[in-house]
């Protein structure tokens, strides 16, 4: 089932929670609402559920506006940050309890619902498990069982809240790729809301990155990784060098010195941010090398497949800190030295309109 | 949240409602009664009634005896939570059970016992008789009662905080040099304040009202061991309800007040506390 | 009140007792557990002993006669009729407010929670001189009960009310910070999953809160049992009639008649031990184990 949301609003006193959000989730996709804590994207998942209401705007599930609908009649299946488990029931009784409560006209027989049940289990290969109770359970096979509960009603699409949020780092690797496998097999309009950018990016169909209720980007993984649109969305997918300055032909003029651009559509003189990501920088250590930033280089860190160098500013006016991600080779080829001068010279820069940096920097 | 799950979580317009018209009939609207009542006899006969010396003798018997009460409860009530908490003897569970029973057994029951206890010839004022001191019917008794209703307050006010303290921050004090008595002082102590407080105040309100275990032990001589909610009594068996009600519109207004001093008191547990 | 507070006696003294940052030496230790064992056997044991030793002083002939004394006996029916039905209402009301005030957010919720607790603060004495005002021969409606032949001071209605009010919060303050702690997650996971409001209630909210529920209902029968200045004010005592037995326990204290009164008393006080022993037993498996399950499921240690 497809979902689009409408000119979403929603406030909660003076805080605005979602500023007027309009967003596609086509059928059978997994996507992720990724942003920052308090961006608006809980409020969002809540609202499509139908467990909030919104103060303006539209949900339609299927084409239908469901706005006015209850939770009870949107057939979603919802799985909660914390599980909200019933800890008084076993894990049978807790898949089985959507089934139990239907009104008695659809309600299945026993013998079905029994059936039911162990298949949800052997889906999410927890059969053993039926009799024991929550607490008895560890943080993911609650998190299993969570999504059995949910799929037991036969949900026309799943949301969920922070699915891996509790877990320790080890188990939410582990649950990422089986909740990935578990999309494919079923191919059920899924959205889930993370904080976590490697988890949006590794586990969604499509990503929507949200900041302060408003949508910054929405695209494929490897498009919000490579091609972000904001500087938002650069900061937020990872580590970036940032250059403050103005645009002069193909270069950015900061302070005194100045970074090839290529092509843009900037008017010269325009200030602009020029992002870099830490991989995209060289590193230049003749001192006779016109173009690229100085800076004086503070430590090297090397282990995994890669060395990290971090920099700061030449200017020892404006503390600036930058970080050149380099292949452990060419590291040892260029032989830093703390204390060092270099020049950094960006592979690629992407250029952001200066109106947009504020923005970057909170 | 809840502005949304008002809509999903049914039931609140019912539930709300019925509290609010529960409360009003059993609560708010019969205390309003003393206050009307009390407007409507008149300034004059409402002061007269609440300021004659045999009424100004019973609050300061009754406050008087309450607050010493309490504050004999603050100092043995700390160290009974202390016990219970850290320490570990024979019978412990029981006398952990047991702190609950002025909560359980009915005054009357607690003030005959007390009074056949420390009357003169009693189980303890048989000895305390020749020695010169007499407890029972003397503001001795009441007192002696009064810390008998109160001491669970204090206790269970302050136990659960003395349980959640961690043990962290005692080594923290210890490795810095401190020694046992200034570790209590300047560490366990603070945190363990606004609990105390409360329960503090808690047995004092509790006092100030109560009737039960008082009258039985307190001789109930005017001016010397009579306290205010007798009076209010003696009043309303002589049919003077105007002045019952003055005297109970005293009573009201300081356990009002009280109450917010407990409720800001207990807010200012729950933040130090960190939310409990 | 204090009262609400759940006792665990599990593993907190062992914590404290493992380092030696944070133990006293053993004899600050062994003074201080002399002091709180002579307060505890002056103040609650020694009168609790008394009210047996005293009961069976003239022997258990003179106890039974005194318990199945025709004034004993409907003392006896009174208390329990009175319990009967103010405890129902007041588990209906606490329940009712705990879900409106720790499932919702409105304006005016915190004066709400402290009107709630108003009763407990105010002297019982008061509590039942409101109805004598109310209802009495001079009260508001006095006149018309008058008139139309119904008495509720000096009678079973009024015994009622005043028992009502005094043991009015005990179920609402027991229930409101369980059901707050619990939060309303599980609930928006019934109706996500198709429940009705009263399905809801039924399978989810009142399983979770059974425990604490009795422990206040324990708490709000002890009292109820057991009041004693309230019900004084409105009852009359008239023997046979209007007397509960606290109040009959009175009338016997004050015409002389010791073991009968101690005999009376000793009733209400195995009630009060078993109110303990109760509450002692849901405490160990009742609302801490509710709270803990529900911290253990949100991750909080």
């Amino acid at each position: 089932m497809s979902i689009h949301v409408e000119n979403i609003a929603k406030r909660f006193g003076r805080f605005v929670a979602l500023d007027h959000v309009t967003l596609d989730f086509p059928t059978g996709e997994l996507v992720g609402l990724l942003g920052p804590s308090g961006c608006g994207k809980t409020t969002l998942l809540r609202i499509i559920a139908g467990l909030e209401s919104a103060d303006g705007g539209q949900v339609l599930l299927d084409g239908e506006n469901a706005s006015d609908a209850h939770v009870r009649e949107r057939q979603v299946g919802f799985v909660f940050q914390h599980y909200a488990l019933f800890r008084h029931m076993t894990v049978f009784d807790n898949v089985a309890f959507g089934l139990r409560v239907k009104p008695r006209g659809q309600r299945p027989a026993a013998d079905r619902i029994r059936q039911r049940v162990a298949e949800l289990l052997d889906l999410v290969q927890l059969s053993a498990l039926a009799n024991r109770y929550p607490t008895q359970l560890s943080g993911g096979q609650r998190q299993r069982i969570a999504l059995a509960r949910a799929l037991a009603v036969e949900p026309r699409v799943l949301l969920l809240d922070e699915p891996f949020g509790a877990l320790d780092a080890k188990v939410r690797k582990e649950l990422r790729r089986w909740l990935r496998t578990l999309h494919d097999a079923l191919h059920i309009t899924s959205i889930f809301v993370t904080h976590d950018q490697e988890e949006a990016l590794e586990v969604s169909d499509r990503v929507v990155v949200m900041n302060h209720g408003h949508v910054e980007q929405v695209d494929a993984p490897e498009q919000v990784y490579e091609h972000p649109a904001t500087p938002f969305v650069y900061d937020f997918l990872g580590a970036v060098n940032l250059f403050h300055g103005r645009v002069h032909g193909h270069h950015l003029h900061v302070g005194a010195d100045h970074l090839p651009v290529g092509q843009h559509s900037f008017a010269t003189g325009a200030e602009a941010l020029g992002c870099v990501r830490p991989h995209e920088l060289e590193i230049a250590t003749d001192p006779s090398e016109p173009a690229g930033i100085e800076a004086r280089v503070e430590r090297v860190l090397s282990f995994g497949s890669t060395s990290r160098v971090e920099l700061t500013g030449a200017d020892r006016d404006v503390r600036r800190y930058y970080e050149v991600e380099l292949s452990r080779e060419r590291i040892a080829g260029l032989q830093l030295a703390a204390g060092q001068v270099v020049r950094l010279k960006p592979v690629r820069v992407r250029l952001f309109a200066s109106s947009q940096a504020v923005e970057a920097s909170v | 949240m809840s502005a949304g799950a008002a809509r999903v979580l049914p039931g609140f317009p019912l539930a709300l409602g019925y509290t609010l018209v529960y409360l009003s009939l059993i609560v708010l609207v019969p205390l309003s009664a003393v206050f009307l009542k009390s407007a409507t006899q008149g300034w004059e006969s409402f002061w007269v009634a609440i300021s004659t010396p045999r009424v100004v003798a019973s609050y300061q018997l009754t406050y008087g005896v309450s607050l010493l009460a309490a504050a004999i409860n603050a100092v043995f009530g700390l160290i009974f939570a202390w016990v219970l908490v850290r320490y570990t003897f024979p019978g412990k569970r029981i006398v952990d059970a047991l702190v609950d029973l002025p909560f359980a057994l009915p005054t009357a029951v607690a003030g005959i016992a007390l009074t056949a206890i420390y009357a003169g010839n009693g189980w303890l004022g048989q000895w305390l008789q020749p020695l010169g001191i007499k407890v029972a019917f003397t503001p001795l008794g009441i007192l002696v009662a009064l810390i008998f209703i109160g001491l669970p307050f204090v206790v269970r006010t302050v136990q659960p905080v003395l349980e959640d303290l961690s043990t962290e921050l005692e080594e923290a004090a210890a490795s810095l040099g401190a020694d046992r008595w200034q570790t209590f002082h300047r560490v366990v102590l603070p945190p363990v304040l606004p609990a105390l407080l409360t329960g503090f105040a808690l047995a004092f309100a509790r006092a100030v009202g109560e009737y039960g275990s008082v009258i039985f032990i307190a001789g109930n001589v005017p001016m010397v061991s009579e306290i205010t909610p007798l009076l209010i009594i003696t009043k309303l068996e002589q049919f003077d309800y105007p002045g019952a009600t003055a005297i109970a519109a005293v009573m009201l207004v300081t356990s009002f007040i009280l109450l917010f001093m407990i409720n800001g008191l207990q807010a200012w547990a729950n933040r130090s506390h960190g939310g409990g | 009140m204090g009262a609400a507070v759940a006792t665990h006696w599990t593993v907190h003294s062992r914590r404290f007792e493992a380092s030696a940052a944070t133990r006293e030496p053993a004899w600050v230790r062994g003074i201080l557990i002399a002091i709180a064992l002579a307060f505890f056997a002056l103040f609650l044991l020694l009168p609790l002993v008394t009210v047996f030793a005293e009961a069976l002083r003239k022997g258990w002939g003179v106890y039974f006669a005194a318990l199945v004394d025709p004034d004993a006996r409907s003392a006896i029916f009174l208390t329990l009729l009175v319990a009967a039905i103010a405890v129902p209402l007041n588990l209906v009301f606490g329940v009712s407010a705990a879900w409106a005030i720790a499932k919702f957010n409105f304006r005016g919720k915190q004066l709400l929670t402290t009107l709630i607790d108003l009763p407990f603060s105010v002297s019982p004495v008061v509590a039942g001189l409101i109805f004598v005002l109310l209802f009495g021969a001079q009260g508001w409606f006095g006149p018309w009960l008058i008139e139309h032949d119904v008495k509720i001071i000096f009678a079973v209605p009024g015994l009622v009310l005043a028992t009502v009010f005094v043991t009015f919060p005990f179920v609402a303050r027991e229930l409101i910070p369980l059901m707050e702690a619990q939060g309303q997650e599980e609930e928006e996971a019934a109706i996500v999953l198709g429940a009705s409001g009263w399905q809801t209630f039924w399978r989810v909210t009142l399983p979770n809160i059974k425990w604490g529920l009795l422990y206040g209902v324990i708490l709000c029968n002890a009292r109820a049992m057991g009041e004693f200045g309230a019900v004084s004010v409105v009852s009359g005592h008239i023997r046979g009639r209007t007397n509960t037995m606290p109040l009959y326990v009175e009338i016997l204290y004050n015409e002389y008649n010791f073991a009968a009164a101690f005999a009376v008393a000793s009733l209400l006080a195995l009630l009060a031990l078993l109110t303990l022993v109760v509450k002692s037993l849901v405490g160990m498996a009742g609302p801490a184990a509710d709270e803990c399950r529900s911290g253990t499921l949100k991750g909080i240690p």
